[in-house]
C-alpha cells in the first residue's frame, strides 16, 4: 500500500521543479521617519527544499521580512539571493512570477473562477492554453479539490478552507521553486487549519519546495517547520534551529517564554504517524463471506478484526462476539469506525484518538482514506520513550560541543592573537 | 386635436427627434465614460488629486444648464458642439466619483495578492481593479444617463438636436391649440427614452458584471 503511495509521489514530482536556496544577507528595512529600522540586519540561509517558519510576537517584523524576499516591500539595505542568483535589483514583477505567494484568507479574485484564479500566473508567463488547462486540473487534484466540481466556481461559493486550498494552488501554478506563505491559515477555524496544515505537509512531502512560512502560532511552527526562526522585535533572530532543538534546548528566556508550557506534549507534534511502528491488524472487506471472516479471526489470534469497505477504508471493528450474534448478515454487527488518523498526522493526533477510543486503538489511513495499520497505547508509549531518549542524547551532545567550543575560545583568548585566527 | 391625434399626425417628426435625442445622449455618455474613467484611474491613488477631480466635476454640475449652454454658444457656435460639450461635462461627475470610490474600495489585500503573484501595474488595473470597480462605475453611468436625458432637452435652446425642440416650440406658443400637446409629447418622450436606457443598463450589467461579484 505504501508502495502505491510512493509511486504517486514520484509521478507528481517528476513534473515539478524542486526548491531553490534563499540567502538573506544583512537585510534591512528602514521606513522614512521611523527612529529604528523595522527589520534590522537579518541574515539567514535557507536550504533548498526546506520549510522555514518565522515565528514571533505580532509587530516583530516577520511579515515585513517575508515580503522583502519577493520585494513587495523594497529593502533599504542588504542582499537577497535565490538559488544563488542575486535578485535584489532585478525587475520585481519577473522575480514574483518565480516565487509563489499565498496570504491570509487566500486573496482570491472574486470576479474570477477558481480555474481563472489558478491560471493567472501561467497565463502571464505565456503558457499554451492546453497546458494551462491540464495544469489547473493537476493542481486542483493536488490540493484535494475535485476539478469537475470546483473548476468553474466563484470564490464566494467556497468555504474558507477551500479558498485557502485554491490560494495555495494558485501560488504553485507556475511551479515556482520558492513558496512564501504569510499566515495563510490565520483566518480559518481550528479544525480546518489542522487539515490544511496536514495537507501542506503532505504537499511538501511530494513537491520539496523551499517554503518560508510566517505565523505567530508556535504550535503551527513546530508542526510545519524543518527549522524555525524565532524572531524578536526588529526581526532579530533569537534562535534559528530545528523544532526539536528549540523545544529541548531554548536559547534564552525569550524563546522559552515563546515555547510555553508542555514541551513534552508539543514534542508529540513533531513526529508523524508514518514514522512510528504500526501494528498490523487482520482485515477483511465487506465482500468477504462470513465464514471466511471467522476463519481469519481464528487464525490471527486477535479478538478483533477490522472490516474495510469496497475502497479499503476502515468501516467497522468486529469482535468475536459480534460475529456470533451476526447470524449471517454483517449489516448490524460490530462498531463503526468513528475516528482515524492519517499517515501524515502527528503522534499527538494519534494519542488524542487513542485516548478517546473506548478500546484504545485507532486505524491509520493513507491519502485516500485507505487502511494502512493500527496504532494503540502500547506502540505510542514505546515510540515516545525512544524519541525523548534520543532528544536527550542529542541535547547533551550539543551542550558538550558548545562547552568545547567555549573552552577553545577562552583558550585562544588567553593565548592572545597570532595563533590560529578564528574563521 | 387631442393628444393621440397629435401624436399620429407628427409621428415622423417625433420619432426623428427622439432618435436624435437618444443618439446625442448615448454619444455623450460614451465620451463622458471614457474621460471619467481615465480621470478616475489617474487620480484615485492620491488623496488630493482624487478630491480635486471630484470637486471640479461637481462644480460643473452646479452651473445651471441653460447658463452653461448660453455661455458656450459665443465660443463654439450653435447646434451640436455646445450640446456635446455641455452634456459630456455634466455627465462626468457621477462617473468620476464612482470610479474613484470604486477603485479605492478594492480590497487592499487583493491588490497585495495581485502584486505578490507578479502582476504589473497595468495588468493589476485591467485584470483586477477595474473589473472589481466596474459595478459602481456602471451605477455612475446609469445616474449620469438619467441626468443627461433631462439636460439634453435644454440643448434645443442652442438649436441642438432632440426632443427639447418639441418642448421649446410648445412653450414659445403657449395658448395656441397644440402648445400643450407639444410640451407633453416632448416630456413623455424623454421619460420613455430614459426608461428604455435604464432597461438597457440592467442588461449591460447582467452581461458585463462577472457572476462572482454580482449582487
Amino acid at each position: 500500500m505504501s508502495e502505491t503511495a510512493a509511486q504517486e509521489t514520484t509521478a507528481h514530482t517528476a513534473s515539478t521543479a524542486h526548491g531553490a536556496s534563499i540567502e538573506l544577507e544583512n537585510l534591512t528595512k528602514h521606513y522614512p521617519g521611523g527612529a529604528q529600522p523595522a527589520v534590522d540586519g537579518v541574515s539567514m540561509e535557507i536550504k533548498a527544499g526546506e520549510t522555514v517558519v518565522f515565528v514571533g510576537p505580532s509587530g516583530c517584523g516577520k511579515s515585513t521580512t517575508l515580503k522583502m524576499i519577493n520585494r513587495l516591500i523594497e529593502p533599504t539595505g542588504g542582499r537577497i539571493r535565490i538559488g544563488g542568483e542575486d535578485v535584489t535589483d532585478i525587475d520585481p514583477v519577473k522575480l514574483r512570477r518565480k516565487v509563489g505567494y499565498a496570504i491570509q484568507s487566500a486573496g482570491l479574485f472574486p470576479h474570477m473562477t477558481v480555474a481563472q484564479n489558478i491560471a493567472l500566473v501561467p497565463r502571464m508567463t505565456g503558457w499554451p492554453k492546453a497546458r494551462i488547462r491540464a495544469r489547473v486540473e493537476e493542481l486542483l487534484d493536488l490540493v484535494g479539490l475535485d476539478p469537475g466540481e470546483f473548476r468553474g466556481r466563484y470564490p464566494r461559493r467556497l468555504s474558507g478552507g477551500q479558498q485557502q486550498r485554491v490560494g495555495v494552488a494558485r501560488a504553485l501554478a507556475a511551479d515556482p521553486p520558492v513558496l512564501l506563505m504569510d499566515e495563510p491559515f490565520g483566518a480559518v477555524d481550528p479544525i480546518t487549519r489542522d487539515h490544511l496544515q496536514d495537507e501542506l505537509i503532505r504537499l511538501q512531502h511530494e513537491l520539496h519546495k523551499t517554503i518560508v512560512f510566517v505565523t505567530h502560532d508556535f504550535d503551527e511552527a513546530i508542526k510545519l517547520g524543518d527549522r524555525i526562526a524565532v524572531l524578536r522585535e526588529r526581526s532579530h533572530i533569537a534562535q534559528f534551529d530545528t523544532p526539536e532543538a528549540i523545544l529541548t534546548n531554548p536559547a534564552d528566556d525569550f524563546v522559552s517564554g515563546f515555547v510555553g508550557a508542555g514541551a513534552a506534549l508539543k514534542r508529540l507534534n513533531l513526529t508523524r504517524v508514518r514514522d512510528v511502528e504500526m501494528r498490523d491488524y487482520p482485515t477483511v472487506t465487506v465482500d468477504t463471506p462470513l465464514q471466511q471472516i471467522f476463519g481469519h479471526l481464528r487464525s490471527s489470534g486477535e479478538s478483533e478484526i477490522l472490516l474495510l469497505d469496497r475502497r479499503r477504508r476502515p468501516y467497522k471493528w468486529l469482535r468475536r462476539g459480534d460475529l456470533m450474534r451476526a447470524k449471517g448478515s454483517l449489516a448490524r454487527a460490530g462498531t463503526l469506525v468513528h475516528d482515524t488518523v492519517t499517515r501524515d498526522g502527528t503522534l499527538r493526533d494519534a494519542l488524542e484518538a487513542v485516548l478517546t477510543d473506548n478500546a484504545g486503538r485507532v486505524a491509520v489511513t493513507g491519502r485516500r482514506g485507505e487502511y494502512l495499520g493500527v496504532v494503540d497505547m502500547e506502540t505510542l508509549m514505546n515510540s515516545v520513550h525512544e524519541l525523548l531518549e534520543a532528544d536527550r542524547l542529542e541535547a547533551m551532545e550539543a551542550q558538550h560541543e558548545l562547552e568545547e567550543a567555549r573552552a577553545q575560545q577562552t583558550h585562544q583568548e588567553q593565548e592572545g592573537p597570532g595563533g590560529v585566527t578564528k574563521a | 386635436m387631442n393628444f393621440w391625434e397629435y401624436l399620429g399626425s407628427r409621428q415622423q417628426q417625433l420619432l426623428a427627434d427622439a432618435y436624435q435625442h437618444a443618439s446625442a445622449v448615448f454619444q455623450c455618455m460614451v465620451l463622458a465614460t471614457v474621460i471619467g474613467v481615465v480621470i478616475g484611474v489617474v487620480t484615485y491613488r492620491s488623496d488630493w488629486a482624487g478630491n480635486l477631480a471630484t470637486t471640479a466635476t461637481s462644480t460643473v454640475l452646479t452651473v445651471p444648464s441653460l447658463a452653461l449652454i448660453g455661455l458656450l454658444v459665443p465660443v463654439v457656435g450653435l447646434g451640436v458642439p455646445p450640446t456635446v460639450i455641455a452634456l459630456t461635462l455634466y455627465g462626468l461627475l457621477p462617473i468620476v466619483r464612482n470610479a474613484i470610490v470604486g477603485l479605492r474600495g478594492v480590497d487592499p489585500m487583493l491588490v497585495d495578492a495581485a502584486r505578490g503573484i507578479g502582476m504589473s501595474r497595468a495588468m493589476r488595473l485591467v485584470r483586477v481593479e477595474l473589473p472589481l470597480a466596474w459595478p459602481p462605475i456602471l451605477t455612475g453611468i446609469r445616474v449620469s444617463t438619467q441626468m443627461l436625458m433631462g439636460i439634453a432637452a435644454i440643448a434645443a435652446y442652442a438649436s441642438g438636436p432632440g426632443l427639447g425642440n418639441e418642448i421649446f416650440r410648445g412653450l414659445a406658443s403657449l395658448g395656441s391649440k397644440n402648445a400643450l400637446n407639444q410640451v407633453l409629447a416632448g416630456t413623455l418622450g424623454i421619460i420613455i427614452l430614459a426608461l428604455l436606457f435604464d432597461a438597457a443598463y440592467v442588461l449591460i450589467g447582467r452581461l458585463t458584471i462577472p457572476r462572482g461579484i454580482r449582487v
